[in-house]
């Protein structure tokens, strides 16, 4: 069969490359992924997923990408213990369908449900329960990895190779191919959400609800913010917390079907947005209207759409962007960074790079993983069209972002530089011992790792 | 790899003192560090150019490379890229001579036709290897106006470069399937050590016009630029004006 060579990018569009592509039939068996990491040749090989992640970390230009989707079995789903063990392909959504009507929910929902369990250990991925549940690796309670010498590892997090367990929870697919994994899932009553919505006038308003301990109440919290207005408006937010709803919450009429998978979609928007359409005046009004929609109302049942995933209702959105893309901004500043991070929340505002989708969140505890990202402090995401000045003004960000002592999203990351992220990752020589001694011929490589220099 | 925002991360320049690359280095290095590899020959300019861009921030290496020597151009370009991927390559070297021995002595006519073309064609196949190899990359190739319609004063230097200018423009299709880009530049007159004591064409420009220029088309995949861009208009316009008229104009 002859191998296909394709053009691969990240979400956000931007610095697409060329790799020879293997997928189906070509992934099916352990032992043909294990044929094609050993012939990989010079410039090596990469595991990808459904491609959710912005920037380059599933794309190696020249070398071997393995397009995982069709290693897709959900092996067994144990309701009493809330195990499920699947293959790396399986996506989130396909996971939730499966599981939900076992009563198990899963554990860490990022901003999609089109992301893979192996793409979701690979980055670490978190979500609007991060507070309260930590990322996607605290989750996983064993996994099989295929290692660049063509030997699959049986990993647990804390068992003899914990080490190498960890290196791989956040490892962007550096330490080898995740094949399988058992997850553990959280049990619920229904599938919907008790939410509180309000709306914040502004930025210490938005600050503050996140730390006056209301936060605790909820097992889900996150805001979306405005990142364009100044002066009085700088960073009012609408805010969703909530957690999952119990069965005795649930109107009458949900009752009687409290499992139902709810989470419906519109349109994919076609592939025809110039660039440019992406701006202050769209974005401004886009935003408003979102700001004022947003009621203070306490106690309402929502679905998962409506709660959690408000961007799926239009499939293959980043096209809004037009051809030349857009950029993902994630950060994350320690909480004692307050005073700074209001600051570079204002020079975003006032920096004329226009920004709808923006997540506020407070995170919780970090876990052992090397690179994970998250740890207790402010989070933000903010995304850019991409202009000319763009890349000067994201790296004044970074070099603020590190003096506070936060760092930067690989999910999401698609500029910056090796000396950068080395000191926002101060563990990541750890990281490299392990990851070098699972992988001693230096097989796995991605765009990413060489952009960041993370591989030898 | 050229990141998100357009810049790279490692930039190779085949003529190490041009000061066209030169100032296109210095360019990138202002969007953050580059890794710059120099090939040119060892020489007290050589070192100069390392200087001026180790002081901007960048990490240089350097290539012994000299274009008169054909022999040498694969094996040169395979050091450039020993040191990890490359990620813009720029065709920068070159020379103008003094036309009007070029017509007349032979010796001269034939370094302009071997540096100049000979010399751009064999790093050109040398640098599609290698980026096919390393599977992507953006190849710069600085060509001139004077490609499009050579003037009595400049023809022998103009016919060197219509043949670079139609070497890159075909290599530019070639690559294309594989995701490489190439960008063909036609800079006009560009006030430079090479053209010192020459009287100005109107629409002259300078290396960092010429660097500003080189950047926005790699980062946006222009395959064929003009600098500065008004020129692209007033050659269209010169390529088809009868000889008569031509050569009475004071370009």
């Amino acid at each position: 069969m002859p191998r296909s060579v394709k053009t691969l990018a990240g979400w956000a569009r931007t610095a697409p490359s060329r790799a020879t592509v293997l997928s189906g039939d070509e992934v099916a068996s352990t032992e043909a992924l294990a044929e094609a990491i050993a012939g990989a040749g010079h410039r090596g090989v990469i595991a990808r997923g459904l491609g959710r992640s912005y920037g380059d970390t599933a794309q190696n230009a020249g070398g071997l990408v393995l397009d995982m989707t069709a290693r897709d079995r959900i092996h067994s789903v144990d309701a009493e213990t809330g195990l499920v063990d699947l293959d790396a392909g399986v996506s989130l959504d396909r996971l939730m369908r499966v599981a939900l009507p076992f009563g198990l929910w899963v554990p860490v929902l990022p901003g999609t449900r089109q992301v893979t369990i192996g793409g979701a250990i690979a980055n670490d991925i978190h979500g609007k329960n991060h507070h309260s549940a930590g990322s996607f690796g605290q989750h996983v309670v064993s996994m099989d990895l295929l290692t660049g010498t063509g030997e699959v590892r049986h990993l647990e997090p804390d068992g003899v190779e914990s080490e190498l367990f960890w290196a791989t929870v956040g490892g962007i697919g550096l330490t080898g191919v995740i094949l399988r994994a058992t997850v553990r899932m959280t049990k619920t009553e229904t599938a919907y959400f008790v939410a509180d919505t309000e709306r914040t006038a502004n930025l210490d308003e938005t600050i503050e609800r996140f730390s006056d301990g209301s936060d605790e109440a909820y097992d889900y919290s996150s805001a979306w913010f405005d990142s364009i207005s100044t002066g009085s408006k700088l960073g009012r937010a609408a805010l969703g917390r909530g957690s999952l709803a119990r069965l005795d919450e649930l109107p009458t009429k949900l009752r009687s079907d409290p499992l139902k998978f709810d989470a419906p979609t519109l349109a994919n928007l076609p592939d025809v947005f110039p660039n440019g359409l992406a701006n202050k005046l769209t974005f401004s009004a886009i935003g408003e209207l979102y700001y004022r929609k947003t009621k203070n109302k306490r106690g309402q049942i929502q679905n998962l759409t409506a709660f959690y995933h408000p961007l799926d209702l239009f499939g293959d959105w980043n096209r809004a962007y037009g051809s030349k893309g857009f950029l993902q901004y994630q950060f994350i500043v320690p909480l004692d960074a307050e005073a700074e991070f209001r600051a570079i929340v204002r020079d975003i505002a006032e920096s004329g790079h226009v920004s709808f989708l923006n997540v506020f969140k407070k995170f919780g505890e970090g876990n052992r993983a090397p690179l994970s990202f998250p740890m207790p402090g402010w989070n933000i995401c903010v995304d850019f069209p991409i202009v000319d000045g763009l890349g000067a003004f994201c790296r004044s960000l970074d070099e603020r972002v590190l003096a506070m002592g936060g760092r930067l999203y690989t999910a999401k990351d698609s500029r910056t530089d090796p000396d950068t992220f080395a000191a926002m990752y101060p563990r990541l020589d750890e990281w490299r011992k392990v990851r070098d001694a699972a992988d001693p011929d230096g097989v796995f490589a991605s765009d990413m790792s060489r952009r960041l220099r993370l591989t030898s | 790899m050229i990141d998100a925002v357009g810049h790279p991360s490692s930039l190779l320049l085949l003529g190490g003192t041009s000061e066209i690359g030169l100032a296109t280095a210095e360019k990138y290095l202002e969007g953050g560090p580059v890794r710059v590899v120099l090939a040119g020959r060892q020489s007290p300019r050589l070192a100069d150019a390392a200087a001026r861009l180790t002081r901007a921030g960048a990490t240089i290496e350097t290539v012994e490379f000299d274009a008169r020597d054909a022999a040498v151009h694969t094996e040169a370009v395979r050091k450039a890229f020993a040191g990890g991927d490359i990620d813009v390559a720029i065709v920068a070297f070159g020379l103008l001579g003094d036309q009007e021995k070029a017509w007349q002595d032979i010796d001269v006519a034939v370094e302009l036709a071997e540096v100049n073309y000979v010399a751009a064609v064999s790093v050109g196949v040398a640098l599609a290897a290698e980026f096919r190899r390393q599977g992507h990359g953006h190849l710069v190739a600085l060509s001139s106006v004077a490609a499009e319609r050579a003037r009595r004063s400049n023809f022998v230097y103009g016919s060197t470069k219509a043949g670079l200018d139609a070497f890159y423009t075909g290599l530019t299709e070639a690559l294309r399937s594989e995701g490489i880009g190439v960008t063909v530049v036609r800079p006009g007159f560009v006030h430079t050590k090479m053209t010192e004591g020459l009287s100005p064409a109107p629409l002259s420009t300078t290396p960092e016009k010429v660097a500003e220029v080189i950047v926005s088309a790699v980062s946006s995949g222009k395959e064929q630029v003009w600098a500065p861009a008004p020129l692209r208009a007033v050659m269209t316009v010169l390529r088809h004006i009868p000889r008569p008229i031509f050569r009475r104009l004071p370009v």
